[in-house]
């Protein structure tokens, strides 16, 4: 979408690897299925989207997006039990999903960071070092949804 | 550093070390060093006037809660502060103080306070607090050099915004020593977490964002102000995503700071569940979301490349964006996000809180900014200020985008708001150094441009910067340079000229309009020495020395945190409005007869009441000027008892001679101001110096209360209300018998009684 990317996002289509977050490929088809409108047939994108995915995601990535999936899968839980049961704790649901945000949000910036496609955004960002980042950041939403949690 | 060493070999005659002096690298720094010490310094000491003049007391109103809360905090621990219950204010009611304040400045200064005991320097508290917004100012100075280091690659442009920053009045009127309030540390937090969050979105760095989320949590702790901060970051990064500059980093450092920053904002008391109920907070919900759609889409588009796909994409973008909008219109008519609050919707309806809000209107500080207070507190920086955006205009990466995002809301809300003018200040700052050094790094070069350097930029620059060049043509304009030794010249000494008068200027506003201490008021003698008027201290001295140690006070909301801070008393109302109700209930007692305001103030247990009366010494900000907001206040209540109309002469004038209203001249405000005034001077002579007014020989009658105190000037007046009658009179007979109107025959008629009901 951006004219300064675009050179980029070009040459990185072809073989390299992806850019962002997503939860499972599962419901990255289902996203694509209902906004669909145009002629192109949608089988043939998430198919597609799914077959690059599978070539090109390197093995640690994985593991990182099924942790992502798992987070999405808890606050999905956490999200139906409150409206299935009322928010009467407030602070405590809203702890415990924002804990589910917040971790999703950070495993998603260690993905993009750890990702090679990137490594142009990011020039000074070694994995470790995003690794580091990404503990420092999770200790202090884990500090913060504790003590809200009251 | 070998380097440095190879540069400073050679040059060991003394005269050739003087000329090096600021070439190799570690001069340089030892020189950025010095002088930001010194700005630091001059922001410091421009804020010393008013304790040298006067002492080191706490100014204003405000400022006193915050210095009751911090020895409550000094005194007795951080958990019962969190906890405490206030019921010395609001009387019957209380404030539950440890849920309704922002405690980051009180924390602070209690920090300090304990440090400093700990590095045995025990300082008195009220010294910690008077003189911590002048220590804060230095420490705003040094982050707003590090947010134009991030600006401009200039040497200069830094250390230029932190010396604006340090001494510009537009900063000054809200932190020179001895106001305490939370402007004091806000400003350095605004500025530091916006540096944070340009550097987090530079580099994409997630502990950068957590830095910024922790800094903005404690601006979060410390300023209601902070909503600025929630809704100018969300916008930014709303324009950088439609400029089409959205980038990874833009969502590594935006959701970082999201994440991590909404919930350290919610774990203050006093913000709470606000930061996912009410619509200032939305913006940056709205975005985060809107982020995580972003991301993902072009996730897709780098794996599935097709042109379709992309339109397809952008529909799909647009239309998310527009239905989650929908939803948030949805969701807040339906009530379950609260709208806008009154305050902050009185900044884009601007006509909104006169008609309904009145005790937002009554705030001098809440009304527009007329153009001679931008120039009165930023002197040559107002106009710099437009050249200084339209130069980040020209560069226009992601950091320049915020500066201007910033200049256009901080610019709309300062005019709206004189008070707002505080959030402007930096950014003109940041934006007059760019401007300012920008041409002085044109004009101050003594060596002559050279031609093949531009050739060698622009080839530098093609590599990187091709995109930018396609994006904005105007951007890639060709170097020209000065040659002219003496048109240099001219141009850097009427810049010099002009920086020297701006501190001129700067010195004289924050010596002369900003530096006096509203308790005391100082006025000069015709021989020009100084007579200070201290009847504030004087009265508040007297209530605490002579009365019950929970003697009631029922005074105008304004003066309820100095009487709670000096006077150390229970009050009915006070300066945190936060019962509209109860401040109308004061406005009614002040507003009505006396037989109608008796009893309301037997209800709330009223023993002493105090207003201000300014009609001897010509001290403008009395009650007497302020009485009509106290009628609005109370009208918006019980608007078939007290009515605004009854307050002027038939002919629509606001009096308060002989000429005034019946009942104007009923009002127990009235009363109280003029009782006894006339007695002060020979007949006929009787003044109001304020209104300016010629009033009747005979004053006001006084039956329910009885005067207690007046101060030496008569600013402060205080009265004690009196008990009921022993014998059940009601008070005006009880009075009138006094006074020996005895019904002289005694008539036997009987009047039309009652049966006795028992």
């Amino acid at each position: 979408m951006a004219p300064k990317k675009s050179a980029a996002a070009a040459s990185a289509a072809s073989p390299s690897a992806p850019a962002t977050t997503t939860a499972p490929t599962a419901s990255t088809s289902t996203v694509a299925k209902t906004s669909a409108s145009g002629p192109q047939s949608i089988d043939q994108v998430a198919r597609n989207i799914v077959e690059h995915y599978q070539k090109t995601t390197p093995q640690r990535t994985k593991l990182i997006d099924v942790f992502m999936a798992f987070l999405v899968v808890v606050g999905g839980l956490q999200f139906a039990y409150c409206v299935l049961a009322g928010n009467y704790p407030f602070n405590a649901f809203l702890s415990g999903f924002s804990a589910t945000v917040g971790q999703f949000v950070l495993t998603a910036s260690l993905r993009i960071q750890t990702t090679e496609a990137n490594k142009s955004d990011f020039p000074s960002i070694s994995p470790e070092r995003a690794f580091a980042d990404y503990v420092v950041a999770s200790l202090i939403l884990h500090f913060f949804c504790v003590n809200f949690i009251n | 550093m070998a380097a440095v060493a190879r540069d400073a070999r050679p040059s060991s005659s003394p005269v050739e070390l003087l000329v090096n002096v600021g070439k190799n690298q570690s001069t340089k720094t030892l020189l950025r060093v010095i002088i930001l010490g010194f700005i630091a310094a001059a922001a410091v000491a421009s804020r010393l006037f008013s304790v040298i003049r006067f002492e080191s007391i706490i100014h204003e109103f405000d400022p006193w809660f915050n210095f009751r809360a911090t020895k409550y905090l000094v005194a007795h621990g951080f958990y019962d502060f969190w906890d405490w219950f206030d019921d010395r204010t609001w009387h019957p009611l209380g404030r539950v103080t440890g849920g309704t304040l922002y405690p980051g400045l009180m924390v602070t200064s209690g920090v300090i306070y304990h440090l400093l005991r700990a590095l045995t320097v025990p300082v008195d508290i009220r010294n910690i607090c008077v003189l911590l917004a002048p220590a804060f100012s230095g420490l705003t100075a040094f982050a707003a050099y590090l947010l134009t280091n991030e600006m401009t690659t200039s040497p200069s442009a830094g250390l230029l915004a932190a010396a604006f920053m340090g001494i510009a009045p537009g900063y000054i009127s809200r932190s020179v020593a001895g106001s305490y309030d939370n402007e004091a540390i806000a400003i350095f937090l605004l500025v530091f977490t916006f540096y944070l969050w340009i550097k987090a979105l530079k580099l994409g760095s997630v502990l950068w964002g957590a830095l910024c989320a922790l800094f903005y949590g404690y601006m979060v702790a410390s300023w209601g102000g902070y909503a600025f901060i929630t809704c100018l970051v969300p916008l930014h990064a709303f324009v950088l995503i439609c400029m089409g500059r959205f980038s990874m980093r833009l969502y590594t450092s935006y959701t970082t700071w999201y994440a991590l920053g909404t919930l350290a904002s919610m774990q203050i008391p006093f913000v709470g569940f606000l930061p996912v109920r009410t619509s200032e907070h939305m913006p940056a919900l709205g975005i985060f979301g809107f982020l995580q759609l972003v991301a993902f889409l072009e996730y897709v588009r780098s794996a599935v490349p097709s042109r379709q796909f992309q339109t397809f994409l952008y529909v799909g973008l647009g239309g998310i964006f527009g239905i989650s909008l929908l939803a948030l219109i949805g969701l807040t008519t339906f009530g379950y996000i609260a709208p806008w609050s009154g305050r902050f919707y009185s900044l884009w309806d601007t006509g909104y809180a006169k008609i309904h809000i009145p005790i937002i209107a009554s705030v001098s500080e809440h009304q527009p900014t007329a153009w001679p207070a931008f120039f009165f507190d930023l002197n040559m920086l107002i106009w710099l200020f437009p050249a200084g955006v339209y130069l980040c205009f020209q560069k226009l990466e992601d950091e320049h985008v915020f500066i201007i995002v910033y200049a256009l809301f901080g610019s709309y809300f300062a005019g709206v708001m004189v008070r707002l003018m505080l959030t402007l200040t930096p950014v003109v700052c940041v934006a007059a150094a760019i401007a300012v050094s920008q041409l002085l790094d044109a004009y101050l070069v003594v060596k002559s441009p050279e031609p093949a350097d531009n050739e060698e930029e622009n080839l530098d620059s093609t590599g990187k910067k091709a995109s930018k060049h396609g994006v904005l043509r105007t951007a890639s304009q060709p170097v020209v340079g000065i040659y002219n030794l003496l048109s240099k010249g001219f141009v850097a000494g009427c810049m010099t000229l002009y920086l020297l008068i701006f501190v001129q200027h700067c010195t004289w506003v924050t010596s002369n309009a900003y530096s006096s201490p509203s308790v005391v008021l100082a006025s000069r003698m015709p021989d020009g020495s100084q007579h200070i008027i201290d009847d504030y201290r004087e009265a508040y001295q007297w209530l605490r020395q002579n009365t019950k140690e929970d003697a009631k006070i029922m005074s105008w909301w304004d003066y309820g945190y100095q009487i709670g801070g000096m006077a150390d008393r229970p009050t009915l109302v006070d300066n945190n409005t936060w019962n509209n109700t109860h401040i109308a209930t004061v406005g009614k007692a002040m507003s009505s007869r006396e037989e109608v305001s008796y009893p309301i103030m037997r209800q709330h247990e009223v023993d002493y009441v105090l207003v201000v009366f300014g009609g001897l010494l010509g001290y403008s900000g009395d009650d007497i000027n302020k009485f009509l907001w106290m009628v609005r206040i109370a009208e918006g209540i019980w608007p078939d008892e007290v009515k605004e109309r009854d307050f002027f002469t038939a002919r629509g004038e606001y009096r308060v001679d002989g000429e005034a209203s019946d009942t104007m001249k009923n009002s127990l405000m009235y009363k109280m101001s003029y009782y006894n005034y006339a007695s002060l001077f020979p007949p006929g002579q009787a003044q109001d110096r304020v209104r300016g007014a010629r009033l009747p020989d005979q004053g006001p009658v006084l039956n329910t209360l009885e005067e207690a105190y007046t101060s030496e000037n008569w600013i402060i007046r205080i009265y004690k209300v009196k008990d009921l009658d022993n014998v059940g009179r009601d008070h005006a007979a009880a009075a009138s018998f006094e006074r020996g109107h005895k019904k002289k025959k005694a008539t036997k008629k009987r009047g039309p009684r009652v049966l006795r009901v028992d």
